[in-house]
């Protein structure tokens, strides 16, 4: 049976955004409104908290995203974001959809020791960790394309600007698998990574402006959150994207002409 | 008075031959530009040609840099000196990394490597505020204008906090005799007055009418040195305003050089002005709040430099356009305009000026031109921190080109303007925007550097003025 999106009127997902005023240095609001302008052909409303520094967590929460910021951003935060961890960790193991991109991505991990040295605490959504080498070593910059673990998703593609190596624990599973580009440390061939309905990963550019499938994926991971796994709201019919789909065609050929084919390391 | 040390050595004069030999080559083999090449060849053969440059301009050195504004502040400087009786020496149309410096002493240097009339002339260079701390020293400017720091080509820069940082070390070994001129309204440049022993003169703007009703996303200052949360009494753009930190309680300086009312118009603005107390009318050749800012920064460092107040007034009246940035054009019985678009802060400027200069629901016609290479920014994610949404509602026209003119028309659709056509090929895009322009009407054209520059040759063809490398290297 196909539900169309007529037929549900009033669904809606509730969306937190975190410390979107202090983490959003490579343009993540682009997908905050990329969501919203995708949710809208889907019929299905955005209900947006904004979380910053000193705000308290909503109750439950459908959609979690953080962008990425500078070291004196990530600092800020850090603290409060690790005493939002328990939360966090336990939406996420109830099936909330997450995002978390660049530097979010890292303090949603378990710790991130930073260029000057100073370890930060992580949420702990992710068992990973992420070190800045020296002032030596090169960021990781460039056109990234990678093919994604979760199924259905295929390719993404973005830009990828990070100093910091992460680094996944044995209780983490990659978001995908780089291509073309670095990706979590450019050595291992991961990028990202994934629990459940949460994706962390490196890919701004904006990522979910010109990875759809991606996007659809996100939307009904947090239907399903909110209306449970076998609920007619939760259903998303299927349709095109074609200004997306074109603008993720152009960025995958910018990717492979420009950025090195993914060797792994041989140590 | 030139001192004898100040005489090119042997080694000097071959590269400065060799380069402006390799310019014209790269001209004759019709190789567009040919502005790069003069200054990469002779510097690399004599390194020490820039510090040679600055210390011949007899009258000293200013240098213009930030992320915003340094080509038409540069040129609106130089007009004013040359109104003043000075020859500035200034390099090429945004060729601000060394190469560029070197180019324009080539330009200027006589068989002998020595520049003519060296004792009278002061050297206006616009400098990339990346590569500014490192030539600093060797260019020992007299004066040294900031105009603002924004995010801007990150791939670039990797932070935007690093640029900031550097210009910090520079400026703390920076000597008493060298004057800043600050923007007062951009905490990131007024705070760069701790820890150095120069003088300083500042700017900014003191009129609340022109002031934004919210604060802007593309806001890169959000917080003050101390660690504690910026504050405004007033934005006039991005995270420039009337500011105060909610910490320490350092606050945004009165401007010595303060634009009292700004009357915004289509195709330039009237602003009265107050210079140390002396009330006076600029007005601003080119539309737009942010010219406002270039026009306030030029007088200022013209005032450090001791030219009559007057002579500014009548100098910024009748300067033009600089290279690219708002040139206009008459093309099939259309106005075509040129603007530059690199970064969110400079496309919201711009937008805003399109929608002021548009009222009552009159229609926009654009030519938006996205293109990736280095000097555009290879990441072209920042036009979703651009404001695209502020032309939703209001009739606009768009034809999408460059490199990456998908990844513009979907920004574009995102922002609910669904684009007219996507041409990635320029002279086509071109056809197209003009055919939907109707005669009379005024097409605009927003365009990231190469793009400008692509299709400021291909409009200039049409109408028949000088390619970009006859006007930008003479």
């Amino acid at each position: 049976m196909t539900v169309g999106d007529a037929s549900t009127p009033g669904r809606a997902i509730r969306v937190v955004t975190l410390y979107d005023d202090v983490m959003n240095v490579y343009a993540d609001r682009g997908n905050l409104i990329a969501l919203r302008a995708r949710a809208a052909e889907h019929g299905v409303g955005v209900e947006v908290t904004a979380v910053s520094l000193g705000d308290p967590l909503p109750p439950d929460a459908d959609l979690v995203l953080i962008g990425g910021g500078q070291d004196r951003e990530q600092r800020r935060i850090a603290d409060e974001l690790a005493a939002h961890g328990p939360a966090l960790r336990a939406w996420a193991g109830a099936g909330t959809a997450m995002l978390a991109v660049c530097g979010g991505f890292q303090l949603f991990g378990r710790w991130y020791r930073d260029a000057s040295g100073t370890e930060l605490p992580g949420a702990g959504v992710f068992d990973v960790t992420t070190l800045a080498p020296g002032p030596g070593a090169a960021r990781c910059i460039g056109d990234i394309l990678a093919a994604a673990e979760i199924a259905g998703v295929g390719e993404v593609v973005g830009f990828e600007n990070h100093g910091g190596r992460t680094y996944l624990g044995p209780g983490a599973y990659p978001f995908a698998r780089v291509e073309f580009g670095r990706g979590n440390n450019g050595e291992d061939g991961t990028e990202g990574a994934v629990y459940r309905n949460a994706v962390g990963t490196y890919l701004h550019g904006s990522l979910l402006p010109k990875n759809p499938a991606l996007l659809d994926w996100l939307i009904a991971a947090a239907l399903r959150h909110r209306y449970g796994e076998s609920a007619p709201e939760a259903t998303l019919t299927p349709r095109p994207a074609p200004y997306a789909e074109r603008a993720h065609a152009s960025a995958s050929a910018v990717a492979r002409r420009r950025s090195p084919k993914f060797e792994p390391v041989v140590k | 008075m030139v001192a004898p040390s100040n005489a090119p050595t042997v080694r000097e004069r071959a590269a400065l031959i060799l380069g402006r030999a390799a310019g014209t080559a790269a001209r004759r083999l019709g190789r567009g530009g040919g502005t790069a090449l003069p200054g990469l060849v002779a510097g690399a053969l004599a390194p020490s040609l820039l510090g040679r440059l600055a210390r011949q301009a007899g009258q000293g050195v200013v240098t213009v840099t930030g992320t915003n504004g340094k080509t038409t502040t540069t040129h609106l400087l130089a007009a004013i000196l040359r109104a003043h009786g000075v020859r500035p020496l200034t390099n090429p149309s945004g060729s601000n990394l060394e190469r560029g410096l070197v180019a324009a002493y080539i330009e200027d240097a006589l068989p002998d490597g020595r520049i003519a009339d060296a004792e009278h002339r002061v050297g206006v260079f616009e400098v990339d505020e990346a590569v500014l701390a490192r030539l600093f020293p060797r260019l020992h400017p007299r004066v040294a204008v900031f105009l603002n720091l924004f995010r801007d080509q990150l791939d670039r820069y990797g932070e935007v906090d690093s640029v900031g940082e550097g210009w910090g070390g520079m400026l703390a070994r920076a000597s008493r005799d060298c004057t800043l001129v600050l923007n007062a309204d951009d905490p990131s440049i007024a705070q760069l007055t701790h820890g150095t022993h120069a003088g300083v003169i500042t700017f900014g703007v003191d009129d609340a009418a022109v002031r934004l009703p919210r604060a802007e996303h593309a806001s890169d200052a959000r917080f003050c040195r101390c660690g504690g949360r910026f504050a405004y009494d007033a934005i006039y753009m991005g995270h420039v305003g009337v500011w105060r930190c909610t910490s320490c309680g350092e606050r945004r300086p009165v401007p010595r050089v303060s634009a009292r009312r700004v009357a915004l118009r289509p195709d330039g603005s009237t602003v009265e002005v107050a210079i140390d107390g002396a009330l006076v009318t600029f007005e601003v050749p080119m539309a737009g709040l942010y010219s406002v800012y270039n026009a306030l920064a030029a007088a200022a460092a013209a005032h450090a430099l001791g030219v009559p107040v007057t002579t500014i007034v009548r100098a910024l009246g009748e300067a033009g356009p600089a290279f690219g940035r708002q040139e206009q054009f008459d093309i099939d019985g259309r106005k075509v305009r040129v603007l530059l678009a690199k970064n969110p802060a400079g496309m919201n400027e711009l937008l805003r000026a399109l929608v002021a200069g548009a009222p009552d629901g009159q229609p926009v016609h654009l030519l938006a031109m996205l293109n990736d290479g280095v000097q555009d920014g290879q990441d072209v994610s920042w036009i979703y921190d651009a404001d695209i949404e502020v032309l939703a509602g209001h009739p606009v026209t768009v034809t999408c080109s460059g490199d990456r003119a998908d990844d513009f028309a979907l920004r574009w659709h995102l922002a609910g303007i669904d684009p007219a056509a996507v041409v990635p090929d320029t002279e086509a895009a071109i056809d197209d925007a003009l055919r939907r322009t109707p005669a009379g009407g005024r097409l605009d054209v927003v365009a990231t550097y190469t793009a400008m520059i692509d299709a400021r040759e291909a409009l200039a063809r049409r109408a028949g003025v000088a390619a970009y490398w006859e006007k930008a290297a003479r």
